[in-house]
């Protein structure tokens, strides 16, 4: 079936749902590689016309990847709330836009809505949202989680202390720690991504994590980032984890990809259920990323935004503590600049929160692409008045391991100090006792790693 | 001496002891197993250093103060030990154990705060790491020295700079008429062709090629290999020394390549080499030396590894987790 719409003077065509979705898409470098975005601005303004005037009902029925062949379609296909879903198929994309943008939709009937949308009408309304309209849309909606503590309250901002080291040295891993703590980072996750993905190098580290967490009685979660089977080994051996972690895409062969499918992750669950170092009842950590199902050419000729829509729906499934995109890290040629960065981080925070995940973001990127420090700490700003679960936090900006850039220790400060955000509660009650933090600002005394190599307060 | 004077002559012994037990920074060079892998992360890893973080002065008794011949001179003040570490936090509670910490990691710990952000000595620092990577990236390698090495240069696809950090695809490919062009000066059905490609990294080519490829042209022909002339190909992936191989039929194919720059170095690259390579082969079957810089595995060293390298994977056949087996059996 073509869709059609004439728009200045020319007869524009589109033969499917995902090349409406695909062309509808903001610029992207990744969807160029693929050969499908818009061949011209007009093309691109086109397509979203089409799709606005699209029924939710026809998303629905046109999954951008079959149902018979890949999971990710059908967790989401039959996971939706049939009688909600009844009640708005036949509201179009814009009627969709301008209900969540409405002063009387509350975050209640957000909330409420989620389950009655697919990734494919997600993704599509997505694509008729300016950056406001997505920073607006966000801050109506606060996605919380429980582990050991609770993420996602409105008021409260919280970061990922990532202390990565170029061999795992877990002194060295240690130090960055503890400088972190000083500066009031770590109140989502202490979490390293490990260079080997071993079941001794990660039991090592998740056992310094737990002693340190312990001794110090840090009210916060643990993980370290290894391969999802390495850490279920790693738990099934004893090793302490609040969290597995494993990095996801938006169709099953792109999880096959990644080394996992759906029965990996159930499992990973399960035992933690049982043997987890955490409360929970949400114990399970994703990272994502647009254009990271093209770079597994496992796509299937849909636009970056669209399979990166199908990951929250995904996600949302086995109800994660947090999920993230790495929104800079992946380079140029999926996002290009700057301007692709921001928006991307925008798209994928709005996209998660309207699909119901806990939602934080790395704001990142790599020395590759066009941006630098200042694009990100734009993006930060952004995502802190959009509502953002998380941000990461990493010594100076510099991951000396992953060799790319992200927030400082120092970025959150200034931005919970700006919109007037905290920590999460019990963690700003820990960084006042240590007297890292007063009202809200942090004190002379923060900055200081060495705080934590004395006696425990 | 007051208390003050005691911790700085404590913490000066501290930092001599340190001093005297800092591994030197050479990377061991990459096993031949290790080196099919993917590369390594590029900053040198000193030796690890074992024993918890906490209090030194705790953990490792010092004599104590009057007995050491500590000249008053070369006593350092609280704020000398920090500059000399790179520390910029004032009144750290125990300098002894920041100083320890800053030696298990290249991390920018210890930098202190302006309010709730970056001092400008930090910030200003990460500017201009920031900008020697970019440079790195974004400029061409020194025609002077690609004239000197009396090395031909050629391109692929990429018709710029952007288009090929966008479009892997086209770094791969060179056009026909300019790949028999290639494969005709360089000489056809050789023992080994090596050549160099700036890949993410001009820089890596400008600060290592005119130490390396001598060392290999003249190490591998010392041990009778035949070589195709080298070349530059200018906007090259990896993947281009596939068509490169099929089009010279040589044996074995080395491309010299800058790696994508981190914040700790701008200049590394590395060697990709593949025994008979061929469009769409599996990754695996590439052979890597990476860290090839100055402060990892400097040129010149690398140059006479990588040749050993080329020789067993031309005499056994086999290249990456082919070479592997092959040495397994």
């Amino acid at each position: 079936m073509a869709y059609k719409t004439i728009l200045s003077g020319q007869t524009f065509s589109f033969s499917s749902v995902k090349e409406v979705l695909a062309k509808a898409n903001e610029e992207k470098s990744g969807d160029k590689l693929a050969g499908i975005a818009a061949a011209s601005d007009i093309e691109r303004v086109a397509a979203k016309e089409v799709l606005a005037g699209m029924t939710l009902s026809v998303l629905r029925e046109n999954p951008v990847v079959p149902y018979e062949i890949d999971d990710v379609t059908r967790i989401n296909q039959d996971g939706i709330h049939e009688y909600t879903y009844n009640k708005i198929k036949n509201w179009t994309v814009s009627d969709l836009r301008e209900w969540i943008l409405d002063y009387k939709t509350t975050e209640n009937d957000l909330r409420s809505i989620s389950r009655a949308l697919t990734a494919e009408i997600v993704a599509g309304v997505t694509k008729l949202m300016t950056n406001l309209d997505l920073v607006y849309a966000s801050n109506k909606m606060m996605v919380p989680a429980r582990c050991n503590t609770t993420i996602g309250l409105r008021g409260t901002l919280a970061t990922r202390l990532q202390p990565n080291h170029t061999v795992d040295n877990v002194e060295g891993i240690t130090a960055s720690l503890f400088e972190g703590l000083s500066y009031g980072c770590g109140d989502a996750l202490i979490g390293l991504n490990p260079v080997n993905d071993t079941v001794s190098s990660l039991s090592e580290v998740l056992k310094r994590f737990d002693e340190i967490k312990n001794e110090y009685e840090i009210p916060t979660q643990i993980c370290v980032l290894g391969h999802i089977t390495t850490q279920i080994e790693a738990v099934k051996k004893g090793a302490p984890a609040d969290m597995i972690f494993q990095s996801i895409a938006g169709s099953q062969k792109g999880n096959e990809a990644f080394g996992f499918t759906t029965d990996t992750i159930l499992e990973a669950r399960e035992l933690l259920k049982k043997k987890g170092t955490s409360a929970g009842p949400n114990v399970l950590y994703f990272e994502t990323g647009e254009g990271s199902e093209l770079s597994s050419d496992s796509h299937y000729g849909a636009d970056e935004l669209t399979m990166e829509a199908r990951c929250y729906a995904y996600a949302r499934y086995f109800q994660p503590f947090m999920v993230n995109t790495v929104v800079g890290f992946i380079g140029p040629e999926y996002l290009y600049d700057s301007k692709q960065v921001i928006r991307a981080g925008l798209e994928d925070h709005f996209m998660a929160k309207l699909s119901g995940v806990p939602m934080g973001c790395d704001c990142c990127y790599t020395n590759h692409m066009q941006a630098d420090q200042n694009d990100l700490e734009c993006l930060t700003m952004l995502l802190g008045m959009a509502g953002v679960n998380y941000i990461l936090g990493v010594p100076g900006t510099d991951d000396i391991m992953l060799n790319y850039q992200s927030n400082a220790f120092h970025d959150v400060s200034a931005v919970r100090e700006l919109l007037n955000k905290r920590p999460i509660h019990e963690f700003e009650k820990w960084l006042e006792r240590w007297g890292i933090m007063e009202n809200g600002r942090l004190t002379a005394r923060a900055g200081d790693p060495t705080i934590f190599t004395k006696k425990k307060r | 001496m007051n208390e003050r004077e005691i911790q700085t002559v404590i913490e000066a012994v501290i930092k001599e002891i340190m001093e005297k037990k800092a591994p030197p920074r050479t990377a061991a060079p990459v096993s031949a197993s290790a080196a099919s892998m993917m590369p390594a992360p590029p900053s040198a890893a000193p030796s690890e250093p074992s024993g918890r973080l906490v209090d030194v002065r705790k953990d490792k008794p010092v004599p104590p103060p009057e007995t050491l011949p500590a000249p008053k001179k070369s006593v350092k003040t609280q704020e000398e030990l920090a500059a000399d570490n790179g520390i910029l936090i004032d009144n750290p509670e125990d300098m002894g154990a920041l100083i320890r910490m800053k030696t298990y990691t290249s991390a920018r710990i210890g930098v202190g705060k302006a309010g709730p952000r970056l001092r400008t000595k930090t910030l200003l620092k990460l500017r201009a790491d920031h900008a020697a990577a970019r440079d790195a990236v974004f400029t061409d390698p020194d025609p002077a020295l690609i004239r000197s090495l009396n090395l031909p240069e050629y391109k692929t696809l990429c018709k710029d700079k952007n288009e090929f950090l966008t479009r892997p695809d086209l770094g791969r490919q060179i056009e026909k008429s300019e790949l028999e062009k290639l494969a005709a000066a360089a000489g056809k059905n050789k023992d080994v062709l090596i050549y160099a490609s700036d890949g993410l990294s001009s820089t890596a080519i400008n600060r290592n090629l005119s130490n390396i490829l001598p060392v290999l042209t003249e190490g591998l022909t010392g041990k009778g290999l035949k070589l195709a002339a080298p070349f530059f190909l200018k906007y090259g992936r990896v993947g281009a020394m596939d068509r490169i191989g099929e089009a010279t039929g040589a044996a074995v194919v080395c491309v010299l390549l800058g790696e994508r720059p981190g914040l700790a170095t701008a200049e590394s690259m590395s060697a990709y080499i593949a025994y008979k390579p061929t469009v769409g082969m599996p990754e695996a079957r590439r052979t890597v030396v990476s860290n090839i810089h100055k402060g990892g595995t400097a040129a010149v060293e690398a140059g006479a590894y990588i040749c050993d390298i080329i020789e067993t994977i031309y005499k056994s056949g086999a290249s990456g987790v082919d070479l592997r087996r092959e040495f397994g059996k």
